[in-house]
């Protein structure tokens, strides 16, 4: 029976099978498209409002990479949100350092860039360190680590927002290069290929997926572990670091409590984005289209002034339980009684 | 009353285009035992699964006591009194043997308070059916599988079984384990009460069924009188291959020990362990299974580490406290639980050949060289004759046989000198049985060095030049493979 199966598994059909669930994200998207294109044709297809959303998506996309990585070992992040804040503090302060009459150095934001993803690095390192070391479990560690960090932010900046930081950071990050592309986008681009490459290219990426298929055998498999979950976590921290920064430009201003929304948004991203929260599989693109979905449901309902933004995270949880059952029917009306066979 | 308790005729039952059953028939008689046996994937689940009312079958009927169901669920089956006592025996590790034999019926009656006075009583005539005695307050998670599995028995009993279903009920049992099961199915037949035991394991089938059906490839291959059949036949029926077992004998031995143990002791486990391995040589070491012969396997594989004494490789002390080490020296272990420890089954074949060598394939920045990749995995696909036709197809669409030898591929890849096998064909069919056997004596005469730790004794007398017999921890006794007939071996074990 079990040879039978494979020539099933052989048909025609195989890839939209394979990427059935990036195939209804796209459908979802269009349709939302199409509506906007039939109700607001003129408020929603302009290029600025394109570039705005290009600008205001790598806060949470940023962070929502991260998360996936997490996501595929079996584990969950739900500290970038703090890491990001706490990095967007400390590097507010330090713009302000660097630049105590008005003009920035040219070497600040390199090295705002570069210091801040170090930071990212050694909270995702002590998040690892919990998980694979300590063996808490991820969604305790990183929460725990959460707390933590957004109470040193509130210590150090006694809660009130750190603004009036010097202008060139914030033009700079919000400037577009060739007067098209956002600069947020370009950083957003550059860790989601990185991630690309890691995960498909990279034996990193094929370790990654069978830890998180089954930790177990990956032990004897002679993976080390341990240093996997440190560097998947890792990672995530510097994509929730780029994140803060992103949002510190957005902003122009950092606060130890900005954006907490996004603790739980990236959580539904990447599980919309098709990631299996039990670990083991999940793709990009997935991810990619389920933050694009996100931030192009929210613009196109701010074009309708009539309805509240309080229906944002309404239709948002609509959709995401909408993909959930599409999937579930499709992964278990039909194939299903062929696995137990 | 008719004298055929069950009769499934005609049964046709196909899935997405795979056609899984293909006109079975089964009959069973009150109070019979009868031994369904094929190998993987050849039906035998699937009919369970029909008689029990989880699948509806395509075509074909079934009768029980005379009557003719149609559209059964798995409700009516149990109220027939069919029962099916699954592999894993769905019992709730995390409550008491009590609950876990009160609940089914405090549930049916629609209770909605607990009574801990009636549930006690319940669970006590529940286990003094089968004389099985018990903590009822202990967790059965706690339990050994063998407990586990009474307890599972127990429950099923309740509910007036007229026919229980077995599904290769001895996998995961030991020796007298197995004994006390056979008598309790024999007390169960002297009730009245039919049993269908599945399994593939031949002398099981001699032992305690009366007559037998064999399946294969979704077809009903031969029933009839187990007295009739012999050990040829069986595997015969079960393959449709004929089979001529080698025994081994070593031929090229190394000069000196490729592996040497000298004392090793891990607490509460083994202790004073000392032997060798040459190249060229399969080593057997057998024993209960709580003789400490698997955790010997995971220490010298660096999952645990043992606490004294020492391991020398090619003649060198080497320290091995992870499978990383183990694997940097040039030793592997191929694991008892396939499916938990050995396998990533939802990821491609692909993936599960190549993860222990996967750095090779990469360059220095750990960048897949892709056309490498590629080669390696098509190599290991032939060499291994694994029988898909892609490489990207998950690995549980293979069958058992060709799993295990997925996991064997992943450490030849290696290209390793040790490789220790722990239960290398438990739950593996015959005709893969065989193959594996067959890679191993290869490996060993090309000069690998091999231990098998099984206590699958035909298993372990037919493969290996040398068994060292493990009791309670120490070891009790080395045989060479003249001396070691399975009379010998028992009467060192037990």
């Amino acid at each position: 029976m079990t040879t039978s199966n494979n020539k099933t598994m052989k048909a025609p059909g195989l890839w939209a099978r394979k990427d059935s669930h990036v195939v209804r994200l796209l459908l979802v998207m269009a349709i939302w498209l199409i509506f906007m294109a039939l109700t607001k044709p003129t408020r929603f297809y302009t290029l600025i409002n394109f570039q705005t959303m290009a600008s205001q998506f790598p806060e949470y996309g940023l962070m929502s990479l991260g998360v996936m990585l997490c996501m595929i070992t079996g584990g969950i992040d739900l500290s970038p949100v703090a890491v990001a804040n706490l990095v967007s503090v400390l590097m507010a302060m330090l713009l302000k350092e660097l630049a105590p009459d008005g003009g920035l150095p040219g070497y600040a934001i390199p090295l705002v860039f570069l210091l801040g993803a170090a930071m990212g690095a050694a909270l995702g390192i002590m998040n690892g360190i919990l998980v694979s070391k300590v063996r808490i479990p991820p969604i305790l560690a990183t929460l725990g680590m959460s707390e933590l960090l957004t109470g040193v932010a509130i210590v150090i900046t006694g809660g009130a927002a750190v603004s009036k930081l010097p202008m060139e950071y914030a033009t700079t990050i919000n400037s577009k290069i060739a007067g098209l592309v956002p600069v947020q986008l370009v950083i957003f681009s550059v860790m989601a290929v990185l991630v690309w490459f890691l995960l498909s290219r990279t034996t990193f990426g094929t370790k990654l997926y069978l830890l998180g298929t089954n930790p177990q055998a990956a032990r004897y498999s002679g993976l080390n572990n341990d240093r996997l979950l440190i560097l998947t976590y890792m990672i995530s921290g510097i994509a929730a670091a780029l994140g803060g920064l992103v949002m510190l430009a957005n902003y122009n201003s950092a606060r130890a409590n900005y954006g907490s929304v996004y603790v739980l948004q990236c959580i539904l991203v990447v599980v919309l984005g098709g990631v299996s929260p039990s670990g083991g599989r999940g793709k990009i693109s997935g991810v990619v289209l389920a933050i694009l979905l996100l931030r192009m449901l929210e613009t196109g309902i701010n074009r309708f002034p009539q309805i509240s933004s309080y229906y944002i995270s309404l239709i948002w949880g609509g959709v995401l339980l909408l993909v959930m059952v599409l999937d579930y029917f499709s992964a278990y009306r039909g194939p299903r009684k062929r696995k137990t066979a | 009353m008719s004298d055929i308790l069950l009769r499934a005729s005609g049964i046709h039952k196909s899935f997405v285009g795979v056609h899984a059953l293909k006109g079975v028939s089964l009959e069973i008689a009150p109070g019979e035992i009868h031994c369904l046996a094929g190998e993987n994937g050849c039906g035998k689940s699937t009919l369970i699964k029909i008689i029990s009312g989880v699948y509806q079958p395509d075509a074909g009927s079934i009768e029980f006591d005379g009557k003719r169901l149609d559209k059964i669920t798995p409700i009516d089956a149990i109220l027939l009194g069919i029962q099916v006592i699954y592999q894993d025996f769905s019992v709730f590790p995390n409550l008491t043997v009590m609950e876990n034999l009160a609940l089914n019926s405090e549930l049916s009656n629609k209770r909605k308070v607990v009574n801990w006075k009636r549930m006690r009583q319940i669970a006590e005539e529940a286990v003094a059916k089968i004389n099985f005695q018990v903590d009822l307050d202990a967790l059965v998670g706690t339990l050994s599988v063998a407990q586990k599995q009474m307890v599972a028995i127990s429950r099923a009993l309740m509910f007036n079984a007229r026919l229980i279903i077995m599904d290769e009920p001895t996998t995961a049992l030991t020796r007298k384990e197995v004994q006390a099961l056979f008598k309790v199915i024999m007390q169960l037949k002297a009730q009245g009460i039919a049993i269908l035991f599945v399994s593939h394991k031949l002398n099981e089938v001699f032992e305690i069924s009366e007559r037998f059906t064999i399946f294969r490839n979704g077809e009903l291959v031969v029933t009839g009188q187990t007295k009739d059949l012999d050990a040829a036949k069986f595997s015969y029926y079960m393959t449709g291959r004929a089979f001529s077992e080698e025994q081994f004998t070593a031929t090229k031995l190394g000069d000196k020990p490729l592996l040497e143990v000298k004392n090793l002791g891990l607490a509460g486990a083994f202790s004073d362990i000392s032997f060798s391995l040459r190249s060229g040589e399969i080593l057997g070491i057998t024993g209960l299974l709580d003789s400490g012969r698997s955790e010997l396997a995971l220490a010298l594989f660096g999952i645990r580490q043992a606490d004294s004494g020492e391991i020398l490789i090619k003649g060198k002390k080497t320290a091995i406290t992870c499978p990383q080490d183990a694997i940097n020296n040039g030793l592997g272990l191929v694991p008892e639980d396939r499916l938990s420890e050995g396998l990533f089954l939802p990821r491609s074949i692909a993936d599960n050949l190549i993860i222990a060598e996967v750095d090779r394939l990469a360059n220095r920045f750990k960048v897949f060289d892709r056309e490498k990749r590629q080669e390696e995995v098509d190599r290991l696909m032939k060499e291994f004759a694994i029988a898909s036709p892609n490489a990207n197809n998950a690995c549980q669409t293979l069958s058992g046989g060709n799993q295990q030898r997925v996991v064997l591929g992943k450490w030849l890849a290696c290209g390793l000198d040790i490789l220790v096998l722990n239960g290398p064909t438990v739950g593996v069919d015959i005709g893969s049985k065989h193959d594996i056997h067959a890679i191993l004596q290869n490996l060993a005469r090309e000069g690998m060095g091999i231990i098998i730790i099984s206590d699958d004794l035909p298993e372990v007398i037919q493969n290996c030049s040398r068994v060292i017999i493990l009791k309670e921890g120490k070891i009790v006794q080395e045989l060479d493979a003249a001396e070691a007939t399975e009379q010998a071996i028992l009467s060192k074990m037990m």
